[in-house]
C-alpha cells in the first residue's frame, strides 16, 4: 500500500529549499482519474480554504470573503514528488456535529471518504474558534494537518502563534501560511506527503475535559467496538456518536457500511 | 467485499450504547461541546500571544458600525447598489450599441447576401441567419457589455467582505419574517443564480427555514434577469425624466426592482411561516470577516470567466436552438397567418390585460430553459410579427437596430409603452423560475408539491402585480 519512502530528493539541502520543492508540484486542474492518496480539506468559513485549494490544484474555484460559499464538495488534484493527490474542498463549517447538511457532508466525508490526510484551514487570528474544530476533526482522523492560514494578518494585528507548541499540543503538524501570497504552502505540502505516505506520524490530541461518567461509559463502548471491528481507526468517535445518539452513525453500523469500509484493502473512492 | 453480515454484533454495540446513554447524566451533547471549547481555549492560549485578543483594527469596527447600522445600513446598500447599477447602464451604452453595429448592421447583411448569392434556399437561409445567427447577435450585443460590467462590480463588492454585511442587516427582517437569518445568504447567492441560491440553502439547519428559503429564493434576480433589467430601464425608465437624470432613474428603477424583490421575499417568507409553514425561528451566530483587499486582477479574471462567459455561453447555447424555433415558427403558415402569430393571437389579451404583450408572454414560455433568452426571442417575435402585420419594410427593419435608440422604435413599432417596459421588468422578476432551478428545487425538497409550488407561486404573484400595475396606469 503505502511505499516506504516517497522518492528521496538528491541532496538534503535542496530538499529543504522552497523553490526546489515547489518546482515539485504539478497542478492537475480537475484530471483525476487516478491517485494515490486522498487530501480532505476542512476549515471554517472563511479562512481562506477554496484559496488553498486552488493554490494547489491549479483551479479557480471561486472565492467568496463570506461563510457559506462552498456547500457542496470541490475537487481537484495535484502531483507532488511523483505522487498523485486528490483534494476534496469540505463546505466550510464550525462544527462537525449538527445536523445541517453542509456538515454532514464535511462529517462523512472525513469519516467514509477515508481522506489519507486532513487538511485543517485555521484563521491564525481567530485560533481559538478554529480550534473546536480541528479539535473535532482529531477525534475523528489521526492523520491530518494543521494549516494556520492568513498567518500575515495575524502578524499585522500583532498577534504571533507559536506554531511548535501548538504543534505538540495537538500531535499533527501546523504550518503557517499565508495561501493569498503563496506563502508557507511548500511546506503544507511537504506536512502533507510526510502525514500521507506514514513517514510522520501524528498522535493526536485527546479531549481533556470530559466529565468521568463519560470517559467510563466511551471505554466501555470504544472496548467493545474494538473488538467486534478491530480495523475500525476510529472507534473512539464511534462510540461518541453512539453515546450521543446519533443516527446517521447508528445507521451506518446496523447497515455494514461503516464495518465493510474498513475491511477494503484499498481506500475507495470518494464516495457518496 | 466483506459479505459476513456485521448486523448481530451492530445491534449488540447500539444496545449497550443505549444502556450506558440512559447511565450519563445530563445532556451528552452540551458535555462534549463544553469538553471541546475548554480544550480549544486552553491550547489557544498556550501558543497564542496578542496585544488586543486579536481584536480587529479599529478602522474596520467603525466601518462596521456605519455600514451595519440600523439607520444607515439600508440607505448605503440601496446607495451602493444603485451606483453599481449606474456604471452598468451608462458604461454598457456604447460597447452595445458598436457590438450590434458590428453584429447585425455590418456582418448580418455580408452573410444575408452571401446566402442568396450562393443560392442557399430560402428556409435555410432563414434558420441559420435570420434565426440563429440573429438571435446569437442580439444575445452578444445586448447582454455581454452589461455583464462584463455589472458583474465584475458585483465580485469586487464580494470580495471587499460586503455581502457578509448585507446578510447582517438583512438578518433582523429575516427573524421578523419567521424565517433563519442565513437566508440572507442563500438569498444573496441567488442575485447571481437561483439554482445555485437553492443549494446553498443546505446552511439552514431546520427543514421548514430551509423550504421557506428554496420557496422565496427565486424573488432574488439572477444573472439571466440583469440584462433585461438594464435594457427595459434604460429604453423606457430612463426616456420619463429629463436626459441628464436618464441614467440614475434607470439604475434606480433597476434597484428598486431588486429591492421589491427582497420585500416580496420577506411577505411570502412571513405568509408562510404563518400559514403552512408554522414554527419557531432558529438562532444562529453570524460571523463578520475583515474586509480584505480585493485581489483586483484574479476578481476580474474570475468573474469574466466564470460569471459573464458562463451566462454568456448558456445564453448563446439556448438562443441557437430558439432562434430557429422562433424562424420557424413566424415562417410556418397555417390557415394562412404564421403558428407564432396564431401563439401570439391567443396570448395577447391575456398579455394586454396585465400591460404586457401576447410577444413577452410566448418569450417566456420559448425562455424556460434559460432566463437570459428573454430578450433575444421578444426583439425576434417583435421583429418577425411586426413584419408580418405589415409594419415596417420586411426583414428591412433588423437593419436599423444600430443603437439603443432604434431598438426602442422596433419595439414601439410592435405597440410597446413606458407600462410594457416597466411591466416587463416587474414580471422578469416575478414569473416561473429556469428549468435548472426548478429541477434544483425538486432534487433540494424531493417533493412535487413543493416543487409545484416554487414554480407557480411567483406566476401567480407577477400576474397580479403587473395587473395591479396596468390598472392603476391606465387609470390616470
Amino acid at each position: 500500500m503505502n511505499p516506504s519512502l516517497a522518492s528521496t530528493p538528491p541532496r538534503q539541502a535542496c530538499a529543504e529549499c522552497d523553490v526546489y520543492r515547489a518546482a515539485q508540484l504539478k497542478k492537475l486542474g480537475v484530471n483525476v482519474e487516478t491517485w494515490d492518496f486522498v487530501v480532505a480539506l476542512a476549515g471554517n468559513p472563511n479562512t481562506g480554504k477554496s484559496t488553498v485549494f486552488n493554490a494547489l490544484t491549479g483551479l479557480r474555484q471561486h472565492t467568496g470573503n463570506w461563510p457559506g460559499k462552498t456547500v457542496a464538495r470541490a475537487e481537484g488534484g495535484f502531483e507532488y514528488r511523483d505522487q498523485r493527490y486528490k483534494l476534496v474542498d469540505l463546505p466550510g463549517t464550525y462544527s462537525l456535529l449538527s445536523t445541517s447538511l453542509d456538515e454532514q457532508i464535511a462529517r462523512d466525508f472525513l469519516l467514509f471518504g477515508r481522506p489519507d490526510v486532513c487538511v485543517v484551514v485555521a484563521d491564525a487570528t481567530r485560533l481559538e474558534r478554529n480550534l473546536n474544530l480541528a479539535l473535532q476533526v482529531l477525534e475523528i482522523t489521526d492523520r491530518a494537518v494543521l494549516c494556520l492560514n492568513l498567518i500575515d494578518e495575524a502578524g499585522r494585528r500583532g498577534i504571533t502563534v507559536d506554531d511548535r507548541q501548538l504543534s505538540r499540543d495537538l500531535g499533527v503538524p501546523v504550518v503557517p501560511c499565508a495561501a493569498r501570497q503563496g506563502q508557507g504552502l511548500p511546506e503544507l505540502l511537504a506536512a502533507v506527503a510526510e502525514v500521507a505516505d506514514g513517514r510522520r506520524l501524528c498522535r493526536p490530541h485527546r479531549l481533556s475535559q470530559e466529565p468521568p461518567a463519560l470517559q467510563s461509559a466511551l471505554r466501555e463502548l470504544v472496548a467493545q467496538i474494538e473488538s467486534t471491528y478491530p480495523d475500525l481507526p476510529n472507534a473512539r468517535w464511534v462510540a461518541l456518536r453512539l453515546l450521543g445518539g446519533d443516527e446517521h452513525v447508528a445507521q451506518a453500523l446496523r447497515s455494514g457500511e461503516l464495518a465493510e469500509l474498513y475491511t477494503r484493502t484499498q481506500p475507495p473512492a470518494a464516495s457518496k | 467485499m466483506n459479505t459476513s453480515p456485521a448486523h448481530p454484533a451492530a445491534d449488540r454495540i447500539l444496545q449497550s450504547a443505549r444502556q450506558l446513554r440512559e447511565r450519563l447524566s445530563g445532556d451528552l451533547h452540551e458535555q462534549v461541546v463544553e469538553a471541546i471549547y475548554a480544550d480549544a481555549a486552553r491550547l489557544a492560549g498556550r501558543s497564542v500571544a496578542s496585544p488586543g485578543q486579536g481584536a480587529l483594527p479599529t478602522w474596520e469596527r467603525a466601518v462596521d458600525r456605519f455600514v451595519t447600522s440600523r439607520i444607515w445600513g439600508f440607505p448605503i446598500m440601496l446607495a451602493l447598489f444603485t451606483l453599481m447599477f449606474w456604471l452598468t447602464i451608462s458604461g454598457a451604452n456604447v460597447p452595445s450599441g458598436l457590438l450590434s453595429d458590428l453584429f447585425i448592421g455590418r456582418i448580418y447583411p455580408v452573410l444575408s447576401e452571401g446566402a442568396i448569392r450562393l443560392g442557399t434556399p430560402w428556409w435555410l437561409k432563414g434558420v441559420v441567419v435570420d434565426g440563429m445567427y440573429l438571435a446569437t447577435a442580439w444575445v452578444v450585443s445586448v447582454m455581454l457589455p452589461p455583464m462584463a460590467i455589472f458583474f465584475p462590480l458585483f465580485t469586487l463588492l464580494e470580495d471587499l467582505g460586503y455581502l457578509p454585511r448585507v446578510a447582517f442587516n438583512l438578518d433582523l427582517p429575516f427573524k421578523k419574517a419567521g424565517a433563519h437569518g442565513k437566508q440572507a445568504m442563500s438569498t444573496m447567492m441567488g442575485f447571481g443564480c437561483n439554482a445555485a441560491g437553492v443549494i446553498a440553502t443546505r446552511i439552514i439547519d431546520s427543514p421548514r427555514e430551509r423550504l421557506i428559503a428554496i420557496l422565496t429564493n427565486n424573488f432574488a434576480l439572477c444573472n439571466g434577469r440583469w440584462p433585461t433589467q438594464f435594457l427595459m430601464a434604460t429604453l423606457f425608465v430612463g426616456s420619463l425624466v429629463p436626459a441628464h437624470l436618464a441614467g440614475l432613474a434607470s439604475a434606480g428603477a433597476v434597484t428598486a426592482v431588486a429591492a421589491l424583490g427582497v420585500l416580496i421575499t420577506f411577505a411570502v417568507a412571513w405568509g408562510l411561516s404563518r400559514t403552512v409553514l408554522k414554527g419557531q425561528v432558529s438562532t444562529f451566530s453570524l460571523e463578520l470577516p475583515p474586509y480584505r483587499p480585493p485581489q483586483i486582477w484574479r476578481t476580474l479574471y474570475t468573474s469574466l470567466i466564470d460569471r459573464t462567459l458562463f451566462v454568456l455561453w448558456r445564453a448563446v447555447v439556448f438562443a441557437l436552438p430558439a432562434g430557429a424555433v422562433i424562424w420557424i415558427s413566424a415562417n410556418l403558415s397555417v390557415g394562412g397567418t404564421s403558428l407564432a402569430e396564431h401563439l401570439i393571437g391567443w396570448l395577447d389579451p391575456v398579455g394586454v390585460v396585465l400591460g404586457l404583450n401576447g410577444v413577452i408572454l410566448l418569450a417566456y414560455i420559448v425562455a424556460i430553459p434559460a432566463n437570459e433568452i428573454v430578450i433575444p426571442t421578444v426583439l425576434m417575435l417583435t421583429v418577425l410579427s411586426a413584419r408580418l402585420s405589415g409594419v415596417g419594410e420586411g426583414a428591412g427593419v433588423m437593419f436599423e437596430l444600430e443603437s439603443p435608440a432604434s431598438l426602442k422604435q422596433v419595439l414601439e413599432t410592435g405597440g410597446w409603452t413606458a407600462l410594457t417596459g416597466i411591466n416587463l421588468m416587474l414580471f422578469s422578476l416575478l414569473h416561473n423560475p429556469c428549468s435548472t432551478t426548478i429541477y434544483t428545487i425538486y432534487k433540494e425538497t424531493g417533493s412535487v408539491k413543493w416543487t409545484a409550488v416554487a414554480t407557480l407561486l411567483p406566476v401567480v404573484l407577477g400576474f397580479l402585480i403587473t395587473f395591479l400595475v396596468a390598472l392603476c396606469w391606465r387609470g390616470w
